[in-house]
């Protein structure tokens, strides 16, 4: 069955709101009391049975943020969010630490079946060599099963929610948790490290090849929950981890709040390549309900000859705010971005990337796609700078909008700052809709005008999706022409 | 983070509240047009200088460009008028020559009378009296910003131009301005208003003495139906000069403007250009050219808004850089809703000649139309090392090879010019920054 006639079967599948993943799952939840204040955040912090210094770390993140001021210069445009009427800690109610999987929930099994997660042990493609995918994951704010651990450890990947890895791995926590990101960075981030309620952590050892790809799925499922992810990443000298991030979030009608951070750090000769499919809950067709989502991700080339990857789908959410970015300070290190912004009904998407360039001979590369359609507005927004030790840097970066329809906006915002003459950046962007031309190609073989669509939006991301491991792209291309529909004609 | 912070008036401020109260009441103008320079001033006194904190001028912060601000320039001495004869640039260029000396108009350098059939002018001050505030407005411009302001709150001399209508001025109109004696502030306003169907070439130049003079000069141009414009800019003021100009421009219908501006001088040169297409299927070139040594630095700040059927626009800007010279570039594209089948191209392209050199690229698209083509690139990047060494193992010296080198990457820009002498003369002015590199 070709790709798009399955994808309308697909739809007719869903209903009205076109929304595969909207659904509540009936689970009790333990939470925390309304509202944000220094009791909230030691109530999280004594849920998570955290030592002294992690509680004050987050005091501290608390108190700065009561004196920060909400940004207000992206292109996106949402009522004020009343941060004190939101709840800020929600745990599913299940035995502490389940063993194994029987050990979970039923109902939470069910709703990662709904949503097609592998959370066992699976061949990922029938007659390719096994490749196995360790899941991670994260249920509204607690890990409640990890799989893959004993294999894993053998390798001696560190691999466990953050919290477990606070109390048991200190060390590097302190030496590496807001590293990246300090707790001063920005309203969102600040925001996050009060209030953080889990997320994945992971230590590459040094000359490690991290044996499967680490991959965890955030839900976001109680009412009225921001959802505040960690996520750190850290890939000592000369190892290797590929990480995958999915997101599916429930159906509801009131806005709810994402602010996750992820760090990563590589250290000489380690490579982090880091993957995300994002397709949260966009709002009906008024643009009511969906979630927000102000996420600050970066990594920093720590080493020499490191390298970070960030490959984006971003189909979801009724806002987005993110900026995957590298700071590049290893000598000869590279960073890249790769992304998809699908926008459609009245999603707002600001995002781009911040490439750094501190130490010589680094480089980086920039391929963003933006997709508008409907009454969707989208921008790139990104940065690259060398300073002026940064002799050799290079980048490309080129972002290309397509706009489907009339009501839509698509918008670039680039920065470029070289302050030594060795620098070499070249910037491209352009902006146009489907051709006619092409169109008219396609649908003169034969092809309906959605099929033809279709086919020459999944030309126009193909450079970012073959960056995806090869299971994330089969779904990623078929989240794009779900995310498309009804945007024709 | 984003918090207003109002910090206490800066000395320059403080300067131009006091210059205002004390020169206000005697600008030229009726009482509506005081109440408007007033309100212009009042931006100003509230506000503060724009800084870095202000996106706009994020990598121009006048406030700390402009320490102080310079007394307004006294009425000009016959010596100063001498100074400025000596200094008056494009000599041997055919046009009719309108003078301003320290902002004033200088009839004993002046060389118009009679302007080209089918052009006539009116002195601001009264045109001003004539036709009141509309002439101080910030045409396409946005609200707010500081340049535009500070223009229509001190400006006092300028000249209104019109070009009847389908009449075709052959014979260039050239507006110099020219700065000497002590520092001193000077403010400029040319108004050109160009009837349907007509055409005209507008050529503006600016040089002065290497004290620190502080200009400002709003040019705002309006095209009816089919008009055809060209403008030149030389901008070639002194070595210590802050150098503040804007062009705003309101395109008809089937309308064509063509501009080039070469910035050659000043110690900090702002030029700001806002233009809007309000009638269908009309087309705008915007071009630049630049180079700094030392630390000087170059802003085009540049906004095109098509707000009508099929229009293109095109903008080039080029900036080489030695010593350690910064350049910015921030360039907007808007595309309207309804503003369909525009075509929009925009480049902006940076050389660096040695380690110190710096440049800033924005270049955005804002586009809220589907049936559009638009695009934008940057580079940024130093000499192509393979080209200087091909051309060295010819026999021609480092330096030489490089003045080529730079020579073909703003010519390309410069080249444009349809008036031969006038091409010429700005193809030198490059050339001989080529040998100095100031």
């Amino acid at each position: 069955m070709p790709a798009v006639q399955e994808t309308v079967a697909r739809v007719r599948e869903i209903d009205v709101d076109q929304y595969k993943y909207g659904f509540v799952t009936d689970i009790e939840s333990d939470r925390a009391e309304k509202g944000l204040s220094e009791d909230t955040v030691r109530f999280i912090s004594a849920k998570k049975g955290e030592p002294e210094w992690m509680l004050e770390w987050r005091l501290d993140a608390y108190r700065r943020w009561r004196t920060m001021v909400e940004p207000d210069w992206a292109r996106v445009d949402y009522p004020p969010i009343a941060y004190d009427e939101l709840y800020y800690y929600s745990a599913p109610k299940s035995t502490p630490g389940p063993k194994t999987l029987d050990e979970v929930d039923p109902e939470l099994l069910r709703t990662y079946e709904k949503l097609g997660i592998p959370l066992r042990e699976q061949e990922v493609l029938a007659g390719v060599e096994q490749r196995r995918v360790a899941v991670d994951a994260v249920f509204d704010s607690v890990s409640v099963a990890t799989t893959f651990k004993k294999e894993l450890a053998a390798a001696g990947v560190i691999f466990c929610p953050i919290s477990e890895a606070i109390r048991e791995h200190p060390e590097l926590v302190k030496k590496y948790l807001g590293s990246v990101v300090p707790t001063s960075d920005n309203f969102f981030a600040t925001l996050n490290s009060a209030v953080f309620s889990d997320g994945s952590f992971v230590y590459v050892p040094k000359g490690v090849r991290c044996p499967m790809e680490l991959s965890t799925y955030f839900r976001i499922n109680e009412r009225n929950t921001g959802q505040f992810e960690r996520t750190l990443i850290i890939a000592d000298e000369g190892s290797y981890v590929s990480y995958l991030e999915g997101c599916t979030a429930p159906m509801r009608d009131e806005n709810q709040l994402h602010a996750a951070v992820v760090e990563l750090v590589a250290l000489d000769d380690a490579e982090i390549k880091y993957s995300t499919v994002q397709n949260w809950y966009p709002g009906d067709a008024e643009g009511k309900g969906g979630i927000y989502n102000f996420v600050t991700k970066r990594g920093d080339c720590r080493g020499r000859n490191s390298k970070i990857s960030w490959t984006q789908v971003e189909t979801g959410s009724a806002i987005t705010w993110k900026y995957p970015s590298c700071i590049l300070r290893g000598d000869n290190s590279r960073g890249e971005f790769y992304s998809i912004a699908i926008s459609n009904g009245r999603q707002q998407v600001d995002s781009g990337t911040k490439m750094i360039h501190l130490g010589k001979n680094t480089t980086s590369k920039i391929i963003s796609k933006g997709i508008s359609a409907g009454r969707s507005q989208n921008t790139y927004r990104g940065l690259v700078s060398a300073h002026r030790k940064a002799t050799n840097a290079r980048n490309f970066t080129n972002c290309d909008s397509l706009l489907i329809g009339e009501q839509c906006g698509a918008h670039t915002v680039p920065y470029l700052e070289a302050k030594t003459s060795t620098a070499v950046f070249e910037h491209e962007a352009t902006t146009s809709k489907i051709s006619d031309d092409q169109k008219f190609y396609c649908q003169q073989r034969g092809l309906s005008e959605e099929e033809a669509v279709a086919l020459i939006v999944n030309g126009f991301v193909k450079d970012v999706l073959q960056q995806l491991p090869m299971e994330f792209a089969v779904e990623a291309q078929k989240l794009i022409s779900i995310s498309l529909e009804g945007s024709v004609g | 983070m984003n918090a207003e912070v109002r910090s206490i008036r800066t000395a320059a401020e403080s300067a131009l509240v006091e210059a205002f109260a004390a020169v206000g009441p005697s600008l030229p103008g009726g009482a509506d047009v005081t109440e408007r320079r007033a309100a212009a001033l009042r931006e100003i006194a509230e506000r503060g200088l724009p800084t870095r904190r202000v996106e706009d001028w994020k990598y121009f912060d006048l406030r700390a460009l402009m320490r102080e601000a310079r007394p307004l320039a006294a009425p000009i001495s016959d010596a100063e008028i001498e100074a400025a004869r000596a200094l008056l640039p494009l000599a041997g260029f055919d046009a009719a020559r309108i003078v301003f000396v320290n902002g004033q108009f200088c009839a004993a350098l002046s060389d118009f009378d009679p302007l080209p059939e089918g052009a006539s002018a009116t002195w601001l001050a009264d045109a001003l009296g004539d036709d009141g505030a509309a002439l101080l407005d910030r045409g396409e411009a946005p609200a707010g910003n500081a340049a535009v302001a500070l223009n229509a709150a001190f400006v006092a001399d300028g000249i209104v131009l019109r070009i009847a209508p389908g009449v075709a001025v052959a014979r260039p109109i050239h507006v110099a301005n020219v700065q000497t004696g002590a520092a001193h502030a000077a403010f400029g306003r040319v108004a050109v208003t160009a009837g349907e169907g007509a055409s005209a070439t507008i050529v503006e130049s600016h040089v002065g003495s290497p004290e620190g003079h502080q200009t400002n000069t709003h040019v705002a141009v309006t095209l009816a139906d089919r008009a055809d414009v060209t403008l030149v800019k030389l901008q070639d003021e002194g070595l210590g000069t802050l150098h503040l100009a804007t062009l705003t421009a309101t395109l008809g219908a089937g309308a064509k403007l063509s501009s080039l501006a070469l910035s050659a001088g000043s110690a900090a040169a702002r030029q700001q250009v806002y233009l809007a297409f309000r009638g269908d299927r009309s087309t705008a070139e915007i071009r630049g050219a630049g180079f700094a040594g030392a630390r000087r630095l170059l802003d085009t700040t540049l906004v095109v808004e098509h707000d009508a059927l099929g229009c293109a626009s095109r903008e080039h800007f080029k900036t080489a850089l030695d010593g350690e010279a910064r350049s910015v570039f921030q360039g907007k594209i808007v595309v309207k809703p309804g503003a369909q089948k525009t075509d929009g191209k925009m480049m902006a392209q940076a050389l660096l000649l040695s380690e110190g050199a710096e440049a800033d690229a924005k270049p955005e698209l804002e586009i809220f139309a589907d049936d559009v083509v638009c695009g934008h690139g940057a580079t940024v990047g130093a000499l192509d090392d393979e080209l200087l060494f091909y051309l060295k193992s010819r026999g021609i010296p480092q330096k030489e090879a490089e003045a080529l080198m730079v020579q073909a990457f703003v010519g390309e820009v410069i080249e444009t010019v349809e008036h031969e002498a006038l091409r010429d003369a700005l193809t030198a002015r490059s050339e001989r920054w080529l040998i100095a590199r100031d």
